[in-house]
């Protein structure tokens, strides 16, 4: 918690930071995503240790990096929010995911323990329509009969920073509920219709700790640390499901990459029995016919070891890696598009 | 070094004139410098921004609209949040700063003096961050449980200040950024007041209290005239650290694009929006309108320091009038 904090707020003000501790020959330059920031990091560390080749990744923010590598100051990108296939045409860009991680929504209600409240798609897009305004609300009561509800306030609480996990939430919400589409849309940051907003995810989860009878979304490592209430939430099979690692490789796995070109797909809603159908992908972007191709190739190199060998690292970090089939699709379309 | 020969006293004067016209130059070219930097600031934030003036003119201003989905953008809430939240930090640090000033110039112990003052200016090199997180994790729980409920009790009936002091107790909001921007610019003022206090020539005060004024009379009628203009420009060099604060407010403000009346409601402030937003603009009108923001806080800045020349101005015509 405290190193992505950190790296946010070095992110926030602009800072850059290098991973590589040493100065080594062959180095790969990154930019972009604050979210996979941690998982690059011990994924870095480690391989420079096996194979003396460091990557220095900046978390300036996915926006940042699709700017670095459009400007082409560093080795590949990284953005929470895929770019279209024309957008990747047009910069002569690929694009491919890198790691998977779930965002949760998370509650303070006394008397409510972890996992007890069950959401729905479009019923979370009401409460953060300010539509449903307090917990005993009858459409919330529907589907938690049984769960003691107070006649109090909602308090909605959202990033106030533009920020991938935003863009994968509001895309969700989009999707759940036509409203929502309508009168809020999604992008990294958007008009909130209600609530406060707290700055990166640390703030998120601070102010829905604090604030009675607050939800908010956060990712999962965050509901972890914090010990969070977090709630259940409906899938497109018709199951609530409870958050876990478990469920969310099921999302990453069911979700249907194949009929994607450049793997331009956000995973809502994936069809597996026990998939949880909120979940955040973070992509590389790199150039298909590299100036420098010896980084590119050296980068290549890295990103196959991390798919291949780094899915400790990322359990560890609360990240879901992808799935094999998945991998293997992804190592197909570099030696296809990457020159 | 000179040599000692029989002209070096001649050749010393022209170069110690010549050192001393070099003095003057830079000098001269450091203040320069400093015009120089704050124009091309204000002109580059202006040009960053053109896109957003241009777009939306000077509907830019007065828009409450922050949508970043259908490229809609207005600064009136951000702007109204940093009056708002610096006015409060006023209220709070300049009675304390005051207070603290006259404690250590008149009343407080000689041996006091020094350990005090020396707090008050470390306050000032706690990095802001740090005032945020206190704010976040201990003040705003401490706002929330204990004093807003009080204040939705108390003031529930009052006229105005039902509409200020009512609202939801959640702890993060305006109210609360606003006691925290106090507490951090009291070290920049207090220090500047009492050092100028104790620079009141103590001639003044002695005959002051030889014709039977009480310390406080003293304060009142003979240091604070005399150090008048030194005073205002403490009050405004705490002022501008206020509306120019970023990671402090960002923290306990709620940076909610929403306008509110209630002070215990969240809002937002122009160095919290350009913070928050800036990593993930992802367009041109987006990046435009944050720094057209910036252009703006540089623009309220200076309006507000005009008025205070002008305060000055006029308060000295009025001393200079009287009898």
């Amino acid at each position: 918690m405290r190193l992505r904090f950190g790296m946010a707020l070095a992110a926030a003000i602009g800072l850059t930071t290098s991973l590589s501790a040493t100065a080594q020959a062959a180095e790969i330059t990154g930019a972009g995503s604050t979210f996979v920031y941690p998982v690059l990091s011990q994924w870095s560390a480690d391989y420079s240790k096996m194979t003396g080749t460091s990557i220095n990744y900046q978390s300036i923010g996915s926006g940042g990096g699709i700017a670095q590598i459009k400007a082409g100051t560093v080795t590949f990108g990284a953005t929470d929010k895929p770019l279209s296939p024309t957008d990747l045409n047009a910069a002569g860009l690929a694009q491919f995911p890198i790691v998977i991680g779930a965002i949760i929504p998370v509650v303070s209600i006394p008397g409510v323990a972890p996992g007890q409240i069950k959401f729905t798609g479009p019923l979370l897009a009401d409460i953060f329509l300010g539509k449903i305004k307090k917990w005993d609300d009858p459409e919330i009561k529907a589907i938690n009969p049984g769960l003691k509800l107070p006649d109090a306030a909602i308090n909605v609480v959202h990033r106030s920073d533009g920020s991938g996990t935003t863009f994968n939430f509001v895309h969700y919400l989009s999707q759940e509920s036509a409203e929502w589409k309508a009168k809020v849309g999604e992008g990294t940051s958007v008009q909130w219709p209600t609530g406060i907003g707290g700055k990166g995810n640390e703030g998120v989860a601070a102010y829905t700790r604090q604030i009675p009878n607050s939800i908010g979304y956060v990712e999962y490592a965050y509901v972890i640390q914090n010990h969070m209430t977090y709630g259940q939430l409906k899938n497109k099979a018709g199951k609530f499901i409870t958050p876990s690692v478990a469920a969310f490789q099921a999302d990453a796995a069911t979700a249907n990459w194949k009929e994607f070109p450049d793997f331009y797909q956000v995973i809502t809603d994936a069809p597996g029995a026990n998939a949880y159908p909120l979940t955040a992908t973070t992509f590389v972007l790199m150039y298909k016919h590299p100036k420098d191709a010896a980084a590119s190739a050296s980068a290549l190199k890295f990103f196959k070891w991390s798919l291949e060998k780094g899915q400790p690292a990322a359990a560890k970090l609360d990240y879901v890696s992808l799935p094999a089939p998945l991998v293997k699709q992804i190592e197909q379309y570099w030696t296809a598009e990457i020159k | 070094m000179t040599d000692s020969l029989p002209s070096s006293e001649a050749k010393q004067a022209r170069a110690s004139e010549a050192a001393d016209r070099a003095f003057r130059w830079l000098t001269a070219a450091m203040a320069l410098a400093v015009l120089v930097i704050l124009g091309a600031t204000g002109f580059s934030m202006f040009w960053g921004g053109r896109l957003a003036f241009q777009t939306f003119g000077l509907h830019f201003i007065v828009s409450t609209d922050w949508d970043a989905v259908s490229h809609q953008f207005g600064a009136l809430i951000p702007i109204y949040g940093t009056l708002v939240t610096a006015a409060i930090s006023l209220i709070i640090g300049v009675p304390a700063s005051f207070g603290i000033a006259f404690t250590l110039t008149e009343t407080a112990p000689r041996w006091l003096r020094q350990p005090l003052s020396v707090a008050v200016e470390l306050l000032a090199s706690i990095p802001s961050i740090i005032y945020g997180m206190w704010g976040l994790f201990v003040f705003a729980p401490f706002m929330a449980a204990d004093i807003e409920p009080w204040l939705n009790d108390h003031l529930a009936n009052a006229p105005v200040l039902s509409t200020l002091f009512t609202g939801p107790p959640i702890g993060i909001g305006m109210l609360t950024a606003g006691i925290i921007l106090g507490i951090m610019i009291i070290p920049f003022i207090s220090s500047v007041m009492w050092t100028v206090f104790n620079a009141v020539p103590p001639q003044l005060k002695e005959s002051a209290i030889a014709l039977g004024a009480t310390r406080s009379e003293v304060m009142m009628k003979v240091t604070l005239p005399y150090t008048r203009n030194a005073v205002v420009g403490a009050i405004f060099l705490g002022l501008g650290r206020a509306l120019g604060e970023t990671m402090a407010v960002t923290f306990v403000l709620g940076n909610a694009h929403e306008f509110a009346k209630s002070l215990l409601m969240p809002g937002n402030s122009i160095a919290a929006v350009i913070a928050n937003e800036f990593t993930e603009a992802d367009s041109p009108i987006y990046t435009s309108s944050l720094i057209a923001l910036g252009f703006l806080l540089f623009v309220v800045t200076f309006i507000v320091l005009a008025i205070a020349r002008l305060f000055l101005y006029r308060l000295g015509r009025i001393e200079g009038a009287r009898p």
